[in-house]
């Protein structure tokens, strides 16, 4: 569906804070983790809700998908040699709340505040990675 | 103004060092023993003073392994690994040690031989079990330079400001290295800011001119009591603050890119000690990348928020402006082995001797030295004075 890159990342295997996280994306949804006794989100996953202290209680939950771009920066040289240059790291700022660290794909100039929206590349192991694409009105992409 | 207050420490800087600096093709240790020795000989002291040892960079057991090195079973050591502001942490550290009679001598060291080693890598190190190696590092940023970019471009787009303008950092710190003989860019020339935004895309909008040297290189500086200090051989330069925070490891714990911990550790450091900004006459902050200095110029006080930009144009922080920033020639333009932080603390410290040569800043009582670890990760800060 999106034109994944060439070389894909090696990305570790999850452990049993992630593994919620990985498995959504096997079905390419999306999720945060939601605090069952105070309904705050945070990721990354952790083993502590930061807002209320409990540790039991806290589940992944699906977002919209929907989010803005916090900041971006073009990579001009890359480090790994079979990456493909320039491409774009943004953190994106997603509409529940927390930021993610991700690429825009395809690569395209975008501009701080833009919304954008996820995609997927799929992992050999059956994982998918979220990336996000501009909303871009005048000019869509495919 | 005067550096005597009620509120300032009972320990001093008495001995400080460089290694060999550049190109050198020695070891780790080779340049830990320079910059340790000629550090205690700067003081009039030897190895078997030292009864504390704070180090790291090394190997896993960094302290340990200098103590082995040296022949040295100290009664005190600390290997806090925090990136390049772990220096100036270690300097609390040790006068906590001193003060409560932990340790009486206490060695801060770094060195690294990276560009003779080219043991640099863009993507920097990643540790699998982290959740940032799940999470972040499949997306390839440059780490940690990427991070520092996106803080630059938030920092553009909020305040207005211009990349030309951000690259007074880097045209300031060579005209600082044109006066310092031991700078990797002495005899490069000035640099303009159209050199800066020119050059070559590494980051946007930071370019290779944006970012530091890759050098070896190494520094120590030697700490005793106030009062041991007195009756040594250079004049005692006095710890009258410290501060510090950590804020994130990851690369979305921080919500506002254009505001650091350094807000934390300035404010800590300066009420420690009594002073303010306005009291400093030399400031030595840690310029990894151009929009690191900026940011922590205004983190620290020195100007108002969104301000930097303009408050660094004019020549302020050039030699004979009126806050000399990064008196040795910086990471950007003098030495950058990795963990600068250690090199902040000698440089601040010779300015406050008069020992600065051709780059001294005029009768310079209180210096500040500000390093700043990882992706904006770690700050720390420490005041230091003349003994008047």
């Amino acid at each position: 569906m999106t034109d994944q890159p060439q070389h894909l990342p090696d990305v570790p295997a999850a452990d049993d804070l992630t593994a919620p996280w990985w498995d959504a994306t096997r079905e390419h949804r999306l999720t945060v983790q939601r605090c069952d006794g105070c309904a705050a989100v945070q990721h990354p996953p952790r083993a502590v809700c930061l807002a209320c202290g409990t540790l039991g209680g806290l589940s992944q939950v699906d977002v919209s998908g929907a989010g803005e771009v916090d900041s971006f920066t073009v990579v001009h040289r890359g480090p790994r040699p079979d990456l493909a240059t320039p491409y774009t790291i943004a953190r994106v700022r997603l509409a529940e709340g927390p930021i993610l660290l991700t690429r825009i794909h395809p690569h395209q100039e975008v501009a701080i505040d833009d919304p954008v929206e996820v995609a997927w590349w799929d992992l050999p192991d059956g994982r998918a990675l979220p990336v996000f694409r501009p909303l871009n009105r005048t000019n869509t992409t495919p | 103004m005067s550096a005597t207050t009620s509120t300032a420490t009972g320990a001093a800087i008495v001995g400080v060092a460089e290694s060999d600096l550049g190109v050198t093709n020695l070891s780790i240790l080779t340049l830990q023993t320079q910059a340790i020795t000629r550090a205690l000989a700067d003081a009039g002291l030897t190895l078997a003073d030292v009864d504390g040892i704070a180090t790291t960079g090394v190997s896993r057991f960094s302290a340990t392994q200098v103590a082995d090195h040296l022949g040295l079973e100290p009664r005190w050591t600390d290997s806090t690994f925090a990136g390049g502001s772990a220096y100036e942490m270690m300097v609390a550290r040790a006068t906590q040690a001193i003060e409560s009679g932990q340790a009486s001598t206490v060695v801060i060291s770094f060195a690294s031989n990276q560009r003779s080693a080219a043991s640099r890598r863009l993507g920097g190190v990643t540790e699998d079990h982290t959740p940032e190696a799940q999470l972040e590092t499949p997306y390839d940023p440059l780490f940690p330079l990427s991070y520092y970019a996106m803080a630059a471009q938030q920092y553009l787009h909020r305040f207005g400001g211009t990349h030309e303008q951000l690259a007074e950092i880097a045209v300031a710190a060579r005209e600082w290295a044109l006066l310092n003989p031991a700078a990797y860019r002495y005899r490069a020339g000035s640099l303009t800011a159209a050199d800066v935004t020119s050059s070559r895309l590494v980051s946007s909008p930071l370019t290779v001119a944006d970012c530091c040297l890759v050098t070896d290189g190494g520094g120590a500086v030697v700490l005793t009591s106030l009062e041991r200090a007195r009756d040594l051989a250079k004049p005692a330069v006095r710890v009258l603050g410290y501060g510090e925070r950590t804020t994130n490891t990851s690369m979305t714990a921080v919500r506002d890119l254009t505001s650091t911990g350094a807000v934390g550790s300035g404010a800590d450091a300066f009420a420690r000690a009594g002073v303010t900004p306005s009291d400093v006459d030399v400031l030595e902050v840690y310029d990894s990348f151009t929009i690191t200095a900026a940011l922590s110029i205004e983190a620290l006080g020195f100007c108002g928020r969104g301000e930097v930009l303009d408050f660094i144009a004019g020549g302020r922080i050039r030699p004979g402006g009126s806050l000399p920033l990064d008196t040795a020639g910086g990471g950007l333009s003098y030495c950058h082995p990795g963990q600068y932080g250690v090199l902040l603390l000698v440089e601040a410290v010779r300015q406050v001797r008069g020992e600065a040569g051709a780059r001294q800043v005029p009768d310079a009582e209180i210096a500040v030295a500000h390093g700043t670890g990882g992706i904006l990760s770690t700050h720390a800060t420490v005041v230091l004075g003349a003994d008047r």
